[in-house]
């Protein structure tokens, strides 16, 4: 599903947040990406949903190359994708049904389908029946979980989310992540980039440790594979 | 995508612009009223051209001949001689203005009144006012029926205001080119200020828009709701421009109907036409989309996702 060939990302300053950094993700596997802050954790997660290119080497998801793939795919590409961020990127001003309609509107998916859709992902994240409220409303945990919903919900082949439990407290963090596990089950690949390793280890599954821009262990495809913990 | 949800999505773009519009009622009224003002200006031009045109049909069109006789000619032999003029083929209408009738009009407009009182006797001679048919107003046509009038021995003297039309007619042309610059320029303007009103909406929804791209939305997702609020703002101001120059007609229609019965005329100030109307609400969406989308291709591009 995911494959990182020898990536290297270098920015204008000079800095190189990625340093020939290769591993192989497969479909419905579920993988923590974990390192300290500024390992390149983020700069993974940005090169997979093609929001950063790489200076150097080959990132393939799910068959594409990202940086062959042309400016009028790139929609098309990202829809493939369901993205969850540790702030959660919700627009405030739009009540949570908007929110999390998102990615069908832009899809122009039917009203009715549209409807049906929102409240069944309203549902796996324990939300439904708060549609019309609005973000600033909801408790921080509640946020969170929009977030996942709007991911989710076009039902995406892949999930990649950045820190999603930082704002959490430990039972909201392990409810998420077993969320998360139970699309991994169903067959969504699931990538989630973490320093929590309490819950790295509580989960067990493969852990790609990255460390000022190297990949200092789980970057072969043995599956699965856990690493020794640092 | 079908038909009926790409008309789903369309509605749900422009009630999303008509939405934000309402919320920010006093910045959108501002932005109308200068678009309006803008449109306005060139309407009000144009129907002052053709206002002019329409009230002076008379002498752009049909060159008027006046013929005055001399003054001890009867009224009588006056409306026998116009009895006759009026069998000529090249002739539309003759019109006869006795001496009292001149007198009383002077009286009634030239606030002479009482001087004219003091008068024993009317100075004016009989008139006849001619009207050459429009296919006979060629400058021999007029020569020959000018000629056919100073035969006459009744006749003094014979006036044909050739000159003064094509003075007339210059200064419509002038003013008409006067138009199409102020018409262009403010169009400019127009366009101007819908793109800067649209620079300002896409930086202050930025972040919606980081988060929509990045949930795969097209450019052309999300330019549509741009692209919609730039033409409701030139459609808006077209229609307030309407209503601005319906507004000036209406404060405008009684003086111009008294300076017109000073000249003789039934005239009444004309108004915009449905066909001005439409070719201004016209204008006006075009501008507005057109403001709309230069901004959007120079700024929409600029923005993506970060994380």
């Amino acid at each position: 599903m995911i494959s990182f060939d020898r990536v290297t990302k270098r920015y204008p300053n000079g800095r190189e947040a990625l340093s020939s950094v290769t591993f192989n993700i497969h479909t419905g596997e579920m993988v923590f990406l974990t390192g300290r802050s500024g390992a390149g954790k983020s700069t993974v997660l940005k090169h997979i949903a093609l929001l950063e290119r790489p200076s150097r080497g080959t990132v393939l998801v799910n068959g594409k190359n990202t940086s062959t793939l042309r400016a009028r795919h790139i929609p098309a590409f990202r829809r493939g994708i369901g993205v969850v961020f540790q702030d959660h990127k919700l627009l405030a001003d739009r009540p949570v049904y908007d929110n999390v309609a998102l990615p069908l509107i832009v899809a122009a998916t039917p009203m009715k389908e549209c409807d049906k859709r929102v409240r069944a992902a309203l549902d796996q994240v324990g939300l439904l029946g708060k549609e019309r409220m609005l973000p600033y409303e909801l408790s921080v945990g509640e946020q969170q979980r929009v977030g996942i919903a709007r991911a989710v919900i076009s039902k995406p082949p892949l999930l990649i989310a950045d820190e999603p439990t930082g704002n959490l407290d430990p039972d909201l963090a392990l409810e998420v992540m077993r969320l998360f596990r139970r699309f991994s089950d169903v067959g969504v690949t699931v990538v989630v980039a973490t320093h929590d390793l309490h819950i790295v280890r509580e989960f067990g599954q493969r852990e790609i440790i990255l460390d000022n821009g190297h990949v200092q262990g789980g970057g072969g495809d043995s599956l699965p594979s856990v690493v020794a913990t640092r | 995508m079908s038909l009926s949800v790409a008309g789903t999505r369309h509605m749900q773009a422009l009630l999303g612009s008509v939405g934000r519009l309402s919320r920010n009622l006093f910045s959108t009224s501002l932005t109308l009223l200068v678009i309006g003002l803008a449109l306005a200006l060139p309407l009000a031009l144009r129907l002052f051209v053709t206002n002019a045109e329409v009230a002076t049909g008379g002498f752009s069109n049909a060159v008027d001949m006046s013929v005055y006789f001399k003054a001890d000619v009867p009224l009588a032999k006056a409306q026998q001689l116009a009895t006759d003029a009026r069998q000529r083929a090249e002739v539309a209408e003759v019109t006869v203005i006795s001496a009292d009738k001149a007198l009383d009009e002077f009286k009634t407009y030239s606030g002479f009144g009482a001087a004219i009182e003091a008068l024993k006797e009317n100075p004016l001679p009989h008139v006849l006012h001619v009207r050459p048919r429009a296919d006979s107003t060629s400058s021999e046509a007029l020569e020959t029926l000018r000629n056919y009038f100073t035969a006459w021995p009744e006749v003094d003297i014979v006036q044909v205001d050739t000159e003064w039309v094509m003075r007339f007619n210059a200064i419509l042309d002038v003013l008409r080119r006067i138009l199409f610059i102020a018409a262009i320029l403010l169009g400019a303007g127009v366009v101007a200020v819908i793109g800067n009103t649209i620079r300002l909406e896409i930086l202050n929804r930025r972040a919606e828009i980081e988060v929509t791209k990045l949930v795969g939305g097209t450019n052309r997702f999300v330019r549509r709701p741009f692209l919609y609020t730039g033409v409701l703002y030139g459609l808006g101001g077209a229609v307030l421009a309407w209503l601005i120059v319906e507004a000036a007609v209406a404060i405008l229609g009684q003086p111009v109907a008294n300076l017109a019965r000073l000249y003789g005329s039934d005239y009444l100030l004309q108004g915009p036409t449905d066909h001005d109307i439409g070719i201004l609400l016209g204008i006006g969406t075009v501008l507005g989309w057109l403001g709309a989308w230069i901004s959007a291709a120079r700024h929409l591009h600029s923005i993506e996702p970060r994380a």
